[in-house]
């Protein structure tokens, strides 16, 4: 199964309250996803010379002062670094493909979720209620925002295997579904020189669209052809910098609603997760038709 | 006539429709209104006296599914399978129904004001659904009996492998199904489609702009030569 939410804030005010208006969207799905939870939020950006970088490790024990103190003598940076239980976000001027090798090769067992300077992610096994108390949804600011709740069906139930997952700076994806021919799609891949992190089926579809957009296809382009390439069911929504794009399988075989309103678009599995909103008696809720591309700007 | 009321957001839906499912002598002529539905799945499910449900705004999926003799309103829109396997009765969405709307129904009239989405029909075996907007693709596929009407327009493969039951449509068809074609529209009918549509509140509508489509009836026995088609 899994579910997804999406939610865009177009009223500047509420933006600093954009975790607490998604909390429920993310339990509401908890029937859908009850095993792992991730969310991506698009908050204030850093400097235009810097770099967010969202890492994971799974030993609650990890120093993360010493990975600080490490990275900046390694690097001669000057890093700053915030943690959030088994997270960190590193913010640094210090060029991301130089952070990415240090890493691997100093700290392996750090997991770099994103790059960006605008986005963070999160992602965790247990329910969504638990991983969103464990990081503190609710208190999260921004202008938008893309969440998933994980029923397990074709890999393992690990923080890897949660989404969202990325593909390039400032870009996630969620996905409720299951392809049927992911195993192929990333062995044509690897020979492109694009490598996976994890056997999940829906890192096979962010990976195709990171190499479709390497190569120099735009977003809408590069899904054209993923609903060529990606055999199976879905429904994906994506996140970047400025906007949220919503795509679903041909046969419309997961589900998706959205709600537009003056104050803001939210995108879900079901209406379940959008009955809480404000003001959503006065919203424009319908269902997005299959193979057609849908996008929101702020 | 009593009037009763569920909020959901305060009762939980269990309650509701085990009263619902209370002696249908004690229930018959009664209106229950259920408000704060908030897209809660399996609202109103297996009713079987003459009672009238309101559903006061948005329902989750399966709503009213397996319907008896119930009238069952929906103010808002109707997630998937809504009056699924319904056997008698009257389900109508005012807003817009998900996919499968009216899957397997055997009876009664389902009546959908906006858009259905995909599979709308599918396997149905003796109901009418009436929709008022379009429908998404591969609706009525495999229909055995009943009627369909189709006040927009229908998506891809529209009646695929349909047995015995009549498609109406007024707009466009993006595609029709294998062994879908169409029907000159007998005075049979055409009685048929103006009764539904005086029914669904579509009596203005002229019967005479839509196109009857039937089984072509090719499929009914195995023949080699069709082997693709199955």
């Amino acid at each position: 199964m899994c579910g997804i939410v999406g939610l865009l804030v177009k009223n500047q005010k509420m933006r600093a309250n954009i975790g607490e208006l998604m909390l429920p969207m993310l339990i509401g799905m908890t029937e859908r996803g009850p095993d792992s939870a991730g969310l991506a939020i698009f908050g204030a950006p850093v400097d235009n010379s810097e770099r967010k970088f969202s890492l994971y490790c799974a030993s609650p024990e990890f120093d993360w002062a010493k990975l600080s103190v490490d990275l900046n003598n390694g690097l001669k940076a000057d890093a700053k670094v915030e943690v959030k239980v088994n997270h960190a976000v590193v913010t640094t001027n210090t060029s991301p493909e130089s952070v990415k090798a240090w890493l691997k090769e100093h700290y392996p067992q750090v997991h770099l979720l994103s790059v960006g300077q605008l986005m963070d992610i999160y992602k965790d096994t247990g329910t969504p209620a638990q991983v969103a108390s464990r990081y503190d949804f609710s208190k999260l600011s921004g202008s938008h925002l893309v969440g998933h709740t994980r029923m397990a069906t074709e890999s393992a139930i690990t923080p890897s295997h949660a989404h969202p997952f990325t593909a390039g700076e400032d870009w996630c994806l969620v996905h409720n579904g299951s392809l049927s021919n992911a195993h192929s799609i990333r062995r044509k891949l690897e020979h492109e020189g694009i490598s996976f992190e994890t056997d999940n089926d829906t890192e096979a579809a962010c990976r195709f669209l990171q190499w479709r957009m390497r190569e120099g296809d735009d977003l809408k382009t590069a899904l054209e052809h993923g609903f060529e390439e990606l055999d199976g069911f879905y429904t994906l929504l994506m996140g970047t910098k400025d906007q949220l794009a919503l795509v679903r399988d041909p046969f419309a075989c997961k589900p998706a609603i959205v709600a537009e309103h003056d104050d803001y678009v939210a995108i879900a599995s079901e209406f379940r997760s959008l009955a809480h909103l404000p003001d959503i008696k006065n919203a424009k809720v319908f269902e997005p038709a299959p193979k057609e591309m849908y996008v929101w700007k702020l | 006539m009593e009037a009763v009321t569920f909020d959901l957001e305060k009762t939980p839906l269990r309650e509701v429709n085990q009263y619902l499912h209370s002696d249908a002598a004690e229930l018959d002529g009664k209106t229950v209104t259920i408000t704060n539905p908030g897209g809660t799945h399996n609202i109103a499910v297996g009713l079987k006296a003459d009672v009238d449900v309101v559903i006061d705004g948005h329902a989750g999926y399966y709503a009213a599914g397996m319907n008896q003799v119930a009238n069952v309103v929906i103010e808002g829109s109707a997630g998937t399978g809504v009056a699924e396997n319904m056997m008698s009765g009257r389900v109508h969405v005012k807003g817009f129904a998900s996919n499968a709307a009216g899957a397997t129904a055997q009876g009664g009239l389902l009546v959908i004001d906006g858009d259905a989405g995909l599979r709308c029909g599918i396997s149905m075996k003796g109901v009418d659904i009436v929709v008022g907007g379009s429908v998404g693709s591969f609706s009525a596929f495999m229909a055995q009996a009943g009627n369909l009407v189709i006040l927009g327009d229908a998506g891809e493969a529209l009646g695929d492998s349909l047995y015995e039951a009549r498609i109406f449509v007024r707009g466009n068809i993006q595609s029709l199904g294998a062994d879908c074609e169409v029907k000159p529209m007998d005075e049979e009918a055409r009685q048929i489609l103006v009764k539904l549509l005086k029914e669904s509140g579509h009596a203005d509508v002229d019967p005479d702009s839509f196109t009857l489509l039937g089984s072509a009836r090719t499929l009914y026995n195995f023949h080699v030569d069709n082997a693709g088609a199955y």
